[in-house]
Protein backbone atom coordinates (compact mmCIF):
# COMPACT_ATOMS: atom_id res chain seq x y z
CA UNK A 1 0.00 0.00 0.00
CA UNK A 2 2.69 2.51 1.00
CA UNK A 3 4.83 1.56 -1.98
CA UNK A 4 1.90 2.36 -4.22
CA UNK A 5 1.46 5.68 -2.46
CA UNK A 6 5.09 6.75 -2.86
CA UNK A 7 4.89 5.76 -6.52
CA UNK A 8 1.79 7.92 -6.92
CA UNK A 9 3.48 10.78 -5.14
CA UNK A 10 6.51 10.47 -7.39
CA UNK A 11 4.36 10.52 -10.53
CA UNK A 12 2.56 13.56 -9.20
CA UNK A 13 5.83 15.38 -8.50
CA UNK A 14 7.26 14.50 -11.92
CA UNK A 15 4.19 15.90 -13.64
CA UNK A 16 4.22 18.99 -11.45
CA UNK A 17 7.85 19.77 -12.32
CA UNK A 18 7.22 19.06 -16.01
CA UNK A 19 4.12 21.22 -16.03
CA UNK A 20 5.91 24.14 -14.38
CA UNK A 21 8.89 23.96 -16.72
CA UNK A 22 6.65 23.58 -19.73
CA UNK A 23 4.72 26.66 -18.59
CA UNK A 24 8.03 28.50 -18.29
CA UNK A 25 8.96 27.48 -21.81
CA UNK A 26 5.63 28.60 -23.23
CA UNK A 27 5.33 31.83 -21.22
CA UNK A 28 7.46 34.08 -23.48
CA UNK A 29 5.35 33.04 -26.48
CA UNK A 30 2.10 33.64 -24.62
CA UNK A 31 3.36 37.02 -23.44
CA UNK A 32 4.33 37.88 -27.01
CA UNK A 33 0.84 37.03 -28.21
CA UNK A 34 -0.80 39.03 -25.42
CA UNK A 35 1.49 42.03 -26.00
CA UNK A 36 0.64 42.00 -29.69
CA UNK A 37 -3.01 42.66 -28.79
CA UNK A 38 -2.49 45.62 -26.46
CA UNK A 39 -2.49 49.35 -26.98
CA UNK A 40 0.21 51.68 -25.66
CA UNK A 41 -1.39 52.42 -22.31
CA UNK A 42 -1.82 48.72 -21.54
CA UNK A 43 1.71 48.04 -22.72
CA UNK A 44 3.45 50.06 -20.04
CA UNK A 45 0.92 49.57 -17.24
CA UNK A 46 2.38 48.91 -13.82
CA UNK A 47 1.56 46.45 -12.32
CA UNK A 48 1.54 44.66 -15.69
CA UNK A 49 -1.83 44.17 -17.26
CA UNK A 50 -2.06 40.51 -18.21
CA UNK A 51 -4.99 40.34 -20.54
CA UNK A 52 -5.42 42.90 -23.28
CA UNK A 53 -8.71 44.75 -22.92
CA UNK A 54 -9.88 46.05 -25.22
CA UNK A 55 -8.23 43.71 -27.70
CA UNK A 56 -6.32 45.69 -30.31
CA UNK A 57 -6.51 43.50 -33.37
CA UNK A 58 -5.64 46.50 -35.52
CA UNK A 59 -1.99 46.07 -34.42
CA UNK A 60 -1.79 43.24 -36.90
CA UNK A 61 -3.15 45.30 -39.75
CA UNK A 62 -0.67 48.03 -38.88
CA UNK A 63 2.28 45.64 -38.62
CA UNK A 64 1.23 44.26 -41.98
CA UNK A 65 1.38 47.62 -43.72
CA UNK A 66 4.46 48.96 -41.91
CA UNK A 67 6.93 46.36 -43.09
CA UNK A 68 5.14 45.32 -46.29
CA UNK A 69 4.62 41.91 -44.84
CA UNK A 70 3.12 40.20 -47.93
CA UNK A 71 6.32 41.04 -49.77
CA UNK A 72 8.56 39.68 -47.02
CA UNK A 73 6.41 36.59 -46.74
CA UNK A 74 6.48 35.84 -50.45
CA UNK A 75 10.27 36.32 -50.58
CA UNK A 76 10.71 33.97 -47.63
CA UNK A 77 8.36 31.44 -49.19
CA UNK A 78 10.23 31.54 -52.49
CA UNK A 79 13.56 30.93 -50.78
CA UNK A 80 12.30 28.19 -48.44
CA UNK A 81 10.24 26.27 -50.97
CA UNK A 82 12.69 26.39 -53.87
CA UNK A 83 15.72 25.55 -51.77
CA UNK A 84 13.83 22.65 -50.18
CA UNK A 85 12.50 21.38 -53.51
CA UNK A 86 15.91 21.53 -55.11
CA UNK A 87 17.50 19.83 -52.13
CA UNK A 88 14.88 17.07 -52.28
CA UNK A 89 15.76 16.40 -55.90
CA UNK A 90 19.51 16.21 -55.37
CA UNK A 91 20.27 15.10 -51.80
CA UNK A 92 18.31 11.81 -51.69
CA UNK A 93 19.70 10.95 -55.12
CA UNK A 94 23.27 11.47 -53.91
CA UNK A 95 22.54 9.69 -50.64
CA UNK A 96 21.08 6.70 -52.49
CA UNK A 97 24.09 6.55 -54.77
CA UNK A 98 26.44 6.68 -51.79
CA UNK A 99 24.49 4.03 -49.87
CA UNK A 100 23.11 1.59 -52.41
CA UNK A 101 25.06 1.79 -55.66
CA UNK A 102 28.55 0.44 -56.09
CA UNK A 103 30.94 2.59 -58.06
CA UNK A 104 34.60 3.51 -58.14
CA UNK A 105 35.33 6.60 -56.09
CA UNK A 106 32.29 6.25 -53.88
CA UNK A 107 34.19 6.06 -50.61
CA UNK A 108 36.30 9.09 -51.58
CA UNK A 109 33.21 11.20 -52.35
CA UNK A 110 31.59 10.04 -49.13
CA UNK A 111 34.70 10.93 -47.11
CA UNK A 112 34.79 14.41 -48.67
CA UNK A 113 31.08 14.88 -47.96
CA UNK A 114 31.64 14.02 -44.30
CA UNK A 115 34.74 16.21 -44.22
CA UNK A 116 32.98 19.35 -45.43
CA UNK A 117 30.21 18.74 -42.88
CA UNK A 118 32.72 19.67 -40.16
CA UNK A 119 33.75 22.96 -41.76
CA UNK A 120 32.12 25.99 -40.13
CA UNK A 121 30.11 28.07 -42.59
CA UNK A 122 32.25 31.12 -41.82
CA UNK A 123 35.22 29.59 -43.60
CA UNK A 124 33.43 29.26 -46.92
CA UNK A 125 31.21 32.32 -46.49
CA UNK A 126 33.67 34.91 -47.86
CA UNK A 127 34.78 33.15 -51.09
CA UNK A 128 31.16 32.17 -51.67
CA UNK A 129 30.13 35.81 -51.44
CA UNK A 130 32.94 36.80 -53.83
CA UNK A 131 31.77 34.11 -56.26
CA UNK A 132 28.17 35.34 -56.29
CA UNK A 133 29.39 38.94 -56.41
CA UNK A 134 31.40 38.22 -59.54
CA UNK A 135 28.43 36.43 -61.08
CA UNK A 136 26.35 39.54 -60.41
CA UNK A 137 23.93 37.61 -58.21
CA UNK A 138 24.34 39.62 -55.00
CA UNK A 139 21.06 41.44 -54.45
CA UNK A 140 18.98 38.52 -55.70
CA UNK A 141 17.41 35.56 -53.92
CA UNK A 142 19.38 33.10 -56.06
CA UNK A 143 22.42 32.61 -53.76
CA UNK A 144 20.06 31.69 -50.92
CA UNK A 145 18.39 29.03 -53.10
CA UNK A 146 21.16 27.56 -55.23
CA UNK A 147 23.51 26.38 -52.51
CA UNK A 148 21.04 24.21 -50.56
CA UNK A 149 19.34 23.17 -53.82
CA UNK A 150 22.50 21.39 -54.91
CA UNK A 151 22.58 19.35 -51.71
CA UNK A 152 23.35 19.81 -48.04
CA UNK A 153 26.00 17.46 -46.58
CA UNK A 154 24.17 16.86 -43.28
CA UNK A 155 20.96 15.84 -45.05
CA UNK A 156 22.89 13.63 -47.46
CA UNK A 157 24.49 11.93 -44.48
CA UNK A 158 21.12 11.46 -42.72
CA UNK A 159 19.47 10.10 -45.86
CA UNK A 160 22.39 7.80 -46.57
CA UNK A 161 22.01 6.29 -43.10
CA UNK A 162 18.33 5.76 -43.84
CA UNK A 163 18.96 4.14 -47.24
CA UNK A 164 21.56 1.84 -45.68
CA UNK A 165 18.78 0.47 -43.47
CA UNK A 166 16.63 -0.54 -46.46
CA UNK A 167 17.04 -4.13 -47.73
CA UNK A 168 19.13 -4.47 -50.92
CA UNK A 169 17.02 -7.47 -51.95
CA UNK A 170 14.36 -5.06 -53.23
CA UNK A 171 16.88 -3.49 -55.58
CA UNK A 172 18.12 -6.87 -56.81
CA UNK A 173 14.64 -8.24 -57.36
CA UNK A 174 13.67 -5.17 -59.36
CA UNK A 175 16.84 -5.47 -61.44
CA UNK A 176 16.04 -9.07 -62.27
CA UNK A 177 12.59 -7.94 -63.36
CA UNK A 178 14.31 -5.57 -65.77
CA UNK A 179 13.66 -2.28 -64.02
CA UNK A 180 16.05 0.56 -64.79
CA UNK A 181 18.20 2.05 -62.05
CA UNK A 182 16.26 5.30 -62.35
CA UNK A 183 12.98 3.48 -61.87
CA UNK A 184 14.30 1.52 -58.90
CA UNK A 185 15.39 4.75 -57.25
CA UNK A 186 12.38 6.88 -58.07
CA UNK A 187 9.55 4.39 -57.69
CA UNK A 188 10.85 2.02 -55.04
CA UNK A 189 13.67 3.25 -52.84
CA UNK A 190 12.67 6.93 -52.67
CA UNK A 191 9.11 5.95 -51.68
CA UNK A 192 10.45 3.79 -48.88
CA UNK A 193 12.71 6.58 -47.68
CA UNK A 194 9.80 9.07 -47.56
CA UNK A 195 9.81 9.61 -43.77
CA UNK A 196 13.48 10.61 -43.85
CA UNK A 197 13.06 12.62 -47.04
CA UNK A 198 10.14 14.56 -45.57
CA UNK A 199 12.07 15.25 -42.40
CA UNK A 200 15.03 16.73 -44.28
CA UNK A 201 12.63 18.79 -46.40
CA UNK A 202 11.11 20.23 -43.24
CA UNK A 203 14.56 20.96 -41.84
CA UNK A 204 15.49 22.84 -44.98
CA UNK A 205 12.30 24.90 -44.92
CA UNK A 206 12.97 25.77 -41.28
CA UNK A 207 16.60 26.58 -41.98
CA UNK A 208 15.67 29.00 -44.78
CA UNK A 209 12.85 30.50 -42.75
CA UNK A 210 15.16 31.20 -39.82
CA UNK A 211 18.27 32.10 -41.78
CA UNK A 212 19.62 35.50 -40.90
CA UNK A 213 23.25 35.59 -42.01
CA UNK A 214 22.49 34.54 -45.60
CA UNK A 215 19.90 37.27 -46.30
CA UNK A 216 22.07 39.77 -44.42
CA UNK A 217 24.95 39.06 -46.81
CA UNK A 218 23.12 38.78 -50.08
CA UNK A 219 20.11 41.10 -49.93
CA UNK A 220 20.50 44.86 -49.97
CA UNK A 221 17.16 46.15 -51.23
CA UNK A 222 14.28 46.09 -48.69
CA UNK A 223 12.00 44.92 -51.52
CA UNK A 224 13.88 41.60 -51.56
CA UNK A 225 14.19 41.18 -47.80
CA UNK A 226 13.07 37.99 -46.14
CA UNK A 227 11.13 37.95 -42.88
CA UNK A 228 14.20 37.83 -40.64
CA UNK A 229 15.72 40.91 -42.21
CA UNK A 230 12.38 42.70 -42.36
CA UNK A 231 11.77 42.14 -38.70
CA UNK A 232 15.26 43.35 -37.83
CA UNK A 233 14.64 46.53 -39.79
CA UNK A 234 11.36 47.05 -37.98
CA UNK A 235 13.12 46.73 -34.65
CA UNK A 236 15.58 49.49 -35.43
CA UNK A 237 13.14 51.96 -36.92
CA UNK A 238 10.36 51.95 -34.40
CA UNK A 239 11.80 50.07 -31.48
CA UNK A 240 9.36 51.61 -29.01
CA UNK A 241 6.23 50.13 -30.58
CA UNK A 242 6.47 46.79 -28.86
CA UNK A 243 2.93 45.76 -29.64
CA UNK A 244 3.53 46.09 -33.40
CA UNK A 245 6.88 44.35 -33.16
CA UNK A 246 5.31 41.44 -31.27
CA UNK A 247 2.48 41.24 -33.81
CA UNK A 248 5.05 41.08 -36.62
CA UNK A 249 7.12 38.49 -34.75
CA UNK A 250 4.03 36.37 -34.18
CA UNK A 251 3.14 36.59 -37.87
CA UNK A 252 6.66 35.41 -38.68
CA UNK A 253 6.37 32.38 -36.40
CA UNK A 254 2.80 31.46 -37.30
CA UNK A 255 3.45 29.56 -40.57
CA UNK A 256 6.17 27.48 -38.90
CA UNK A 257 3.88 26.78 -35.96
CA UNK A 258 1.12 25.61 -38.27
CA UNK A 259 3.56 23.42 -40.17
CA UNK A 260 4.80 21.95 -36.90
CA UNK A 261 1.31 21.13 -35.60
CA UNK A 262 0.41 19.26 -38.76
CA UNK A 263 3.72 17.46 -39.16
CA UNK A 264 4.79 16.97 -35.53
CA UNK A 265 5.54 13.31 -35.94
CA UNK A 266 7.83 13.89 -38.92
CA UNK A 267 9.64 16.70 -37.14
CA UNK A 268 10.30 14.64 -34.04
CA UNK A 269 11.25 11.57 -36.07
CA UNK A 270 13.71 13.60 -38.10
CA UNK A 271 15.28 15.11 -35.03
CA UNK A 272 15.58 11.85 -33.19
CA UNK A 273 17.28 10.04 -35.99
CA UNK A 274 19.72 12.88 -36.56
CA UNK A 275 20.67 12.43 -32.95
CA UNK A 276 20.86 8.69 -32.81
CA UNK A 277 22.49 7.88 -36.05
CA UNK A 278 24.46 11.11 -36.33
CA UNK B 1 16.71 18.85 -62.91
CA UNK B 2 16.11 16.99 -66.15
CA UNK B 3 19.40 15.11 -65.83
CA UNK B 4 17.78 12.76 -63.31
CA UNK B 5 15.28 11.60 -65.88
CA UNK B 6 17.75 11.41 -68.71
CA UNK B 7 19.76 9.22 -66.36
CA UNK B 8 16.85 6.82 -66.29
CA UNK B 9 16.71 6.65 -70.08
CA UNK B 10 20.40 6.06 -70.39
CA UNK B 11 20.23 3.23 -67.91
CA UNK B 12 17.48 1.56 -69.94
CA UNK B 13 19.22 2.09 -73.27
CA UNK B 14 22.42 0.64 -71.87
CA UNK B 15 20.56 -2.40 -70.67
CA UNK B 16 19.01 -3.31 -74.00
CA UNK B 17 22.19 -2.72 -75.96
CA UNK B 18 24.33 -4.97 -73.78
CA UNK B 19 26.01 -7.64 -75.84
CA UNK B 20 26.76 -11.13 -74.61
CA UNK B 21 30.55 -11.13 -75.00
CA UNK B 22 31.87 -8.35 -72.79
CA UNK B 23 28.84 -8.32 -70.57
CA UNK B 24 30.63 -8.17 -67.23
CA UNK B 25 32.89 -5.28 -68.22
CA UNK B 26 29.97 -3.34 -69.63
CA UNK B 27 27.93 -4.09 -66.57
CA UNK B 28 30.70 -2.78 -64.37
CA UNK B 29 30.96 0.35 -66.49
CA UNK B 30 27.22 0.87 -66.35
CA UNK B 31 27.23 0.40 -62.61
CA UNK B 32 29.92 3.03 -62.25
CA UNK B 33 28.15 5.35 -64.62
CA UNK B 34 24.82 5.19 -62.76
CA UNK B 35 26.54 5.80 -59.45
CA UNK B 36 28.40 8.85 -60.73
CA UNK B 37 25.35 10.11 -62.59
CA UNK B 38 23.20 10.04 -59.46
CA UNK B 39 25.79 11.89 -57.43
CA UNK B 40 26.54 14.53 -60.10
CA UNK B 41 24.24 17.35 -58.90
CA UNK B 42 25.68 17.06 -55.41
CA UNK B 43 29.19 16.87 -56.82
CA UNK B 44 28.57 20.18 -58.51
CA UNK B 45 27.44 21.69 -55.20
CA UNK B 46 30.31 20.07 -53.35
CA UNK B 47 32.90 21.55 -55.68
CA UNK B 48 31.25 24.95 -56.06
CA UNK B 49 30.21 25.65 -52.48
CA UNK B 50 32.54 23.58 -50.34
CA UNK B 51 35.80 22.52 -51.97
CA UNK B 52 36.46 25.65 -54.04
CA UNK B 53 35.59 28.12 -51.23
CA UNK B 54 37.71 26.12 -48.77
CA UNK B 55 40.79 26.29 -50.95
CA UNK B 56 40.05 29.87 -51.93
CA UNK B 57 39.59 30.91 -48.31
CA UNK B 58 42.97 29.67 -47.18
CA UNK B 59 44.64 31.50 -50.06
CA UNK B 60 42.66 34.67 -49.27
CA UNK B 61 43.87 34.54 -45.69
CA UNK B 62 47.41 35.23 -46.95
CA UNK B 63 46.31 38.25 -49.00
CA UNK B 64 44.94 41.74 -48.43
CA UNK B 65 41.86 41.18 -50.60
CA UNK B 66 38.97 43.66 -50.35
CA UNK B 67 36.62 42.69 -53.24
CA UNK B 68 36.94 46.23 -54.66
CA UNK B 69 40.52 45.78 -55.78
CA UNK B 70 42.77 42.78 -56.30
CA UNK B 71 44.63 41.84 -53.16
CA UNK B 72 48.34 41.26 -52.85
CA UNK B 73 50.08 38.40 -51.12
CA UNK B 74 50.99 39.43 -47.58
CA UNK B 75 52.17 36.11 -46.16
CA UNK B 76 51.38 35.67 -42.50
CA UNK B 77 50.70 39.37 -41.97
CA UNK B 78 46.96 38.89 -41.34
CA UNK B 79 47.66 36.28 -38.70
CA UNK B 80 50.33 38.47 -37.09
CA UNK B 81 48.00 41.48 -37.05
CA UNK B 82 45.30 39.41 -35.39
CA UNK B 83 47.62 38.65 -32.49
CA UNK B 84 47.77 42.36 -31.74
CA UNK B 85 44.05 43.01 -32.30
CA UNK B 86 42.26 43.74 -29.02
CA UNK B 87 38.76 43.14 -30.43
CA UNK B 88 39.89 39.76 -31.77
CA UNK B 89 40.98 38.66 -28.29
CA UNK B 90 37.85 40.12 -26.72
CA UNK B 91 35.68 38.19 -29.18
CA UNK B 92 37.56 34.98 -28.33
CA UNK B 93 37.05 35.66 -24.62
CA UNK B 94 33.33 36.33 -25.12
CA UNK B 95 32.86 33.24 -27.25
CA UNK B 96 34.69 30.95 -24.82
CA UNK B 97 32.78 32.48 -21.87
CA UNK B 98 29.50 31.78 -23.64
CA UNK B 99 30.47 28.23 -24.66
CA UNK B 100 31.79 27.30 -21.21
CA UNK B 101 28.61 28.49 -19.53
CA UNK B 102 26.08 27.41 -22.15
CA UNK B 103 27.28 23.93 -23.15
CA UNK B 104 27.37 22.32 -19.67
CA UNK B 105 24.17 24.09 -18.57
CA UNK B 106 22.27 23.08 -21.69
CA UNK B 107 23.41 19.46 -21.36
CA UNK B 108 22.45 19.25 -17.68
CA UNK B 109 19.08 20.93 -18.15
CA UNK B 110 18.09 18.96 -21.21
CA UNK B 111 19.22 15.67 -19.68
CA UNK B 112 17.20 16.43 -16.54
CA UNK B 113 14.12 17.26 -18.60
CA UNK B 114 14.59 14.16 -20.75
CA UNK B 115 14.83 11.95 -17.65
CA UNK B 116 11.63 13.49 -16.29
CA UNK B 117 9.87 13.04 -19.62
CA UNK B 118 11.00 9.44 -19.70
CA UNK B 119 9.39 8.65 -16.33
CA UNK B 120 6.14 10.51 -16.79
CA UNK B 121 5.04 8.70 -19.89
CA UNK B 122 1.54 10.07 -19.90
CA UNK B 123 1.20 13.35 -21.76
CA UNK B 124 4.70 13.06 -23.20
CA UNK B 125 3.50 14.41 -26.54
CA UNK B 126 2.03 17.48 -24.91
CA UNK B 127 5.21 18.36 -22.99
CA UNK B 128 7.38 17.53 -25.94
CA UNK B 129 5.46 20.03 -28.05
CA UNK B 130 5.75 22.75 -25.41
CA UNK B 131 9.49 22.22 -24.93
CA UNK B 132 9.99 22.13 -28.65
CA UNK B 133 8.05 25.29 -29.56
CA UNK B 134 10.81 27.81 -28.71
CA UNK B 135 13.24 26.10 -31.10
CA UNK B 136 10.81 26.91 -33.91
CA UNK B 137 11.03 30.63 -33.21
CA UNK B 138 13.36 32.38 -35.67
CA UNK B 139 16.30 34.03 -33.93
CA UNK B 140 15.30 37.53 -34.92
CA UNK B 141 11.84 37.05 -33.40
CA UNK B 142 13.50 35.45 -30.37
CA UNK B 143 15.68 38.52 -29.90
CA UNK B 144 12.64 40.81 -30.15
CA UNK B 145 10.66 38.80 -27.59
CA UNK B 146 13.50 38.73 -25.07
CA UNK B 147 14.43 42.40 -25.41
CA UNK B 148 10.85 43.18 -24.47
CA UNK B 149 10.62 40.58 -21.68
CA UNK B 150 13.91 41.76 -20.15
CA UNK B 151 13.35 45.48 -20.51
CA UNK B 152 14.70 46.78 -17.17
CA UNK B 153 11.67 49.03 -16.52
CA UNK B 154 8.66 47.57 -18.31
CA UNK B 155 9.76 44.01 -18.91
CA UNK B 156 7.66 41.23 -17.49
CA UNK B 157 10.63 39.58 -15.79
CA UNK B 158 11.69 42.57 -13.73
CA UNK B 159 8.08 43.48 -12.94
CA UNK B 160 7.55 39.95 -11.66
CA UNK B 161 10.76 40.16 -9.62
CA UNK B 162 9.67 43.52 -8.20
CA UNK B 163 6.38 41.96 -7.12
CA UNK B 164 8.29 39.61 -4.82
CA UNK B 165 10.59 42.40 -3.63
CA UNK B 166 13.63 41.74 -5.80
CA UNK B 167 15.30 44.56 -7.65
CA UNK B 168 15.85 43.00 -11.07
CA UNK B 169 19.23 43.27 -12.83
CA UNK B 170 19.68 45.38 -15.97
CA UNK B 171 20.06 42.18 -18.07
CA UNK B 172 21.20 43.16 -21.55
CA UNK B 173 21.89 46.69 -20.34
CA UNK B 174 25.13 45.94 -18.49
CA UNK B 175 28.29 44.28 -19.67
CA UNK B 176 28.52 42.02 -16.62
CA UNK B 177 24.98 40.67 -17.13
CA UNK B 178 24.79 40.54 -20.91
CA UNK B 179 26.52 37.19 -21.49
CA UNK B 180 24.70 35.24 -18.75
CA UNK B 181 21.49 36.74 -20.14
CA UNK B 182 22.34 35.46 -23.60
CA UNK B 183 22.96 32.01 -22.10
CA UNK B 184 19.54 32.17 -20.46
CA UNK B 185 17.88 33.06 -23.76
CA UNK B 186 19.71 30.27 -25.55
CA UNK B 187 18.62 27.76 -22.90
CA UNK B 188 15.04 28.58 -23.84
CA UNK B 189 15.66 26.64 -27.07
CA UNK B 190 17.10 23.37 -25.74
CA UNK B 191 14.03 21.46 -26.91
CA UNK B 192 15.91 19.76 -29.71
CA UNK B 193 18.62 18.47 -27.37
CA UNK B 194 15.90 17.23 -25.00
CA UNK B 195 14.28 15.29 -27.84
CA UNK B 196 17.56 13.63 -28.79
CA UNK B 197 18.12 12.61 -25.16
CA UNK B 198 14.58 11.22 -24.93
CA UNK B 199 15.16 9.14 -28.04
CA UNK B 200 18.43 7.91 -26.57
CA UNK B 201 16.72 6.93 -23.33
CA UNK B 202 14.01 5.01 -25.13
CA UNK B 203 16.70 3.18 -27.07
CA UNK B 204 18.18 1.61 -23.93
CA UNK B 205 17.11 -2.00 -23.72
CA UNK B 206 14.59 -2.81 -20.94
CA UNK B 207 16.57 -5.98 -20.17
CA UNK B 208 19.18 -4.01 -18.25
CA UNK B 209 16.54 -2.53 -15.96
CA UNK B 210 14.80 -5.86 -15.48
CA UNK B 211 18.09 -7.47 -14.53
CA UNK B 212 18.86 -4.62 -12.15
CA UNK B 213 15.41 -4.93 -10.56
CA UNK B 214 15.99 -8.63 -9.96
CA UNK B 215 19.27 -7.76 -8.27
CA UNK B 216 17.43 -5.26 -6.09
CA UNK B 217 19.12 -2.15 -7.43
CA UNK B 218 17.92 1.20 -6.17
CA UNK B 219 16.66 3.95 -8.41
CA UNK B 220 19.76 6.14 -8.13
CA UNK B 221 21.96 3.11 -8.73
CA UNK B 222 20.23 2.28 -12.00
CA UNK B 223 20.56 5.92 -13.01
CA UNK B 224 24.33 6.06 -12.40
CA UNK B 225 25.23 2.52 -13.39
CA UNK B 226 22.89 1.84 -16.31
CA UNK B 227 21.12 4.87 -17.71
CA UNK B 228 23.97 7.38 -17.78
CA UNK B 229 26.71 5.04 -19.07
CA UNK B 230 24.43 3.78 -21.83
CA UNK B 231 23.44 7.33 -22.68
CA UNK B 232 27.06 8.46 -23.17
CA UNK B 233 26.98 8.12 -27.00
CA UNK B 234 24.06 10.55 -27.12
CA UNK B 235 25.74 12.81 -24.57
CA UNK B 236 28.86 12.75 -26.72
CA UNK B 237 26.87 13.74 -29.82
CA UNK B 238 25.12 16.58 -27.99
CA UNK B 239 28.41 17.80 -26.51
CA UNK B 240 30.08 18.01 -29.90
CA UNK B 241 27.06 19.71 -31.47
CA UNK B 242 26.78 22.11 -28.53
CA UNK B 243 30.42 23.17 -28.79
CA UNK B 244 30.32 23.61 -32.56
CA UNK B 245 27.08 25.59 -32.28
CA UNK B 246 28.20 27.90 -29.51
CA UNK B 247 31.49 28.73 -31.23
CA UNK B 248 29.44 29.94 -34.17
CA UNK B 249 26.81 31.95 -32.30
CA UNK B 250 25.85 34.91 -34.47
CA UNK B 251 22.23 35.77 -35.26
CA UNK B 252 20.97 36.20 -31.70
CA UNK B 253 23.68 38.60 -30.40
CA UNK B 254 23.79 40.38 -33.77
CA UNK B 255 20.07 40.95 -33.68
CA UNK B 256 20.04 41.91 -29.99
CA UNK B 257 22.70 44.56 -30.45
CA UNK B 258 22.04 45.64 -34.03
CA UNK B 259 25.47 44.26 -34.89
CA UNK B 260 27.35 46.49 -32.46
CA UNK B 261 28.16 43.93 -29.78
CA UNK B 262 27.14 46.48 -27.10
CA UNK B 263 27.17 47.00 -24.11
CA UNK B 264 30.90 47.72 -23.98
CA UNK B 265 31.62 45.07 -26.63
CA UNK B 266 30.50 42.35 -24.22
CA UNK B 267 28.32 40.73 -26.90
CA UNK B 268 30.89 40.92 -29.69
CA UNK B 269 31.28 37.28 -30.60
CA UNK B 270 33.88 35.72 -32.84
CA UNK B 271 31.69 35.26 -35.91
CA UNK B 272 30.26 38.76 -35.54
CA UNK B 273 33.78 40.11 -35.77
CA UNK B 274 34.50 37.93 -38.82
CA UNK B 275 31.37 39.38 -40.43
CA UNK B 276 32.33 42.96 -39.54
CA UNK B 277 35.82 42.60 -40.95
CA UNK B 278 34.67 40.97 -44.16
CA UNK B 279 31.55 42.92 -45.04
CA UNK B 280 31.79 46.21 -43.14
CA UNK B 281 35.51 46.98 -43.34
CA UNK B 282 35.97 44.84 -46.48
CA UNK B 283 39.09 43.25 -44.99
CA UNK B 284 38.30 39.91 -46.56
CA UNK B 285 41.80 38.48 -46.26
CA UNK B 286 41.89 39.38 -42.58
CA UNK B 287 38.42 37.87 -42.02
CA UNK B 288 39.44 34.69 -43.87
CA UNK B 289 42.39 34.32 -41.52
CA UNK B 290 39.95 34.63 -38.61
CA UNK B 291 37.68 32.01 -40.13
CA UNK B 292 40.59 29.57 -40.43
CA UNK B 293 41.61 30.14 -36.83
CA UNK B 294 38.03 29.34 -35.83
CA UNK B 295 38.11 26.18 -37.92
CA UNK B 296 41.40 25.14 -36.32
CA UNK B 297 40.03 25.79 -32.83
CA UNK B 298 36.86 23.77 -33.46
CA UNK B 299 38.81 20.96 -35.11
CA UNK B 300 41.28 20.84 -32.21
CA UNK B 301 38.55 20.77 -29.56
CA UNK B 302 36.57 18.15 -31.43
CA UNK B 303 39.69 16.02 -31.84
CA UNK B 304 40.46 16.23 -28.11
CA UNK B 305 36.89 15.24 -27.21
CA UNK B 306 36.94 12.42 -29.74
CA UNK B 307 40.21 11.13 -28.28
CA UNK B 308 38.84 11.29 -24.75
CA UNK B 309 35.60 9.61 -25.80
CA UNK B 310 37.22 6.17 -25.78
CA UNK B 311 37.49 6.52 -22.02
CA UNK B 312 33.96 7.59 -21.25
CA UNK B 313 31.63 6.70 -24.12
CA UNK B 314 30.10 3.24 -23.78
CA UNK B 315 28.21 1.56 -26.55
CA UNK B 316 25.41 -0.88 -25.85
CA UNK B 317 26.48 -4.47 -26.29
CA UNK B 318 30.19 -3.71 -25.88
Amino acid sequence: MTIQKTAQLRTFLVHLILLLTAAGFAAPLVWMLLTSLKDNSQLFASPPQWLPSPVHLQNYAEAFSRISLPRLLSNTLIVSLFSALGMLLTAPLAAYSLAKLEWKGRSLIFAVTIGVMMVPGQVTMIPEFILFYKLGLVGTLIPLIVKPALGVPVYIFMLRQFFLGLPSELQQAARIDGASEGYIYWSIMLRLAMPAVLATGLFQIMASWNDFLGPLLYLNDPAQYTLSLGLQQFQNEISTEWNLLMAAAFLMILPILILFFFLQRTFIQGITFTGIKG
Amino acid sequence: MSNIYSGTDMGMAGRTRTGTGKRSIRQALRKNRTGWLFVTPWLLGLLLFYVYPLVSSIILSFTSYSILKAGSFVGLQNYRNLMGDGVFWASIYNTLYFALLYVPLSLICSLALALLLNTGRRGIGFYRTLFFLPTLVPLVAKAAIWIWLLNPQFGLVNQALAAIGINGPPWLGSDSWSKPTLVLMSLWAIGQTVMIFVAGLQDISRDYYDAAAVDGARRHQTLWRITLPLLTPVLFYNLIMGIIGSFQVFALPYSLTGGSGAPAGSLMFYVMYVYQNAFLYLKMGYASAMAWILFALIALLTAVIFASSKKWVHYQGN
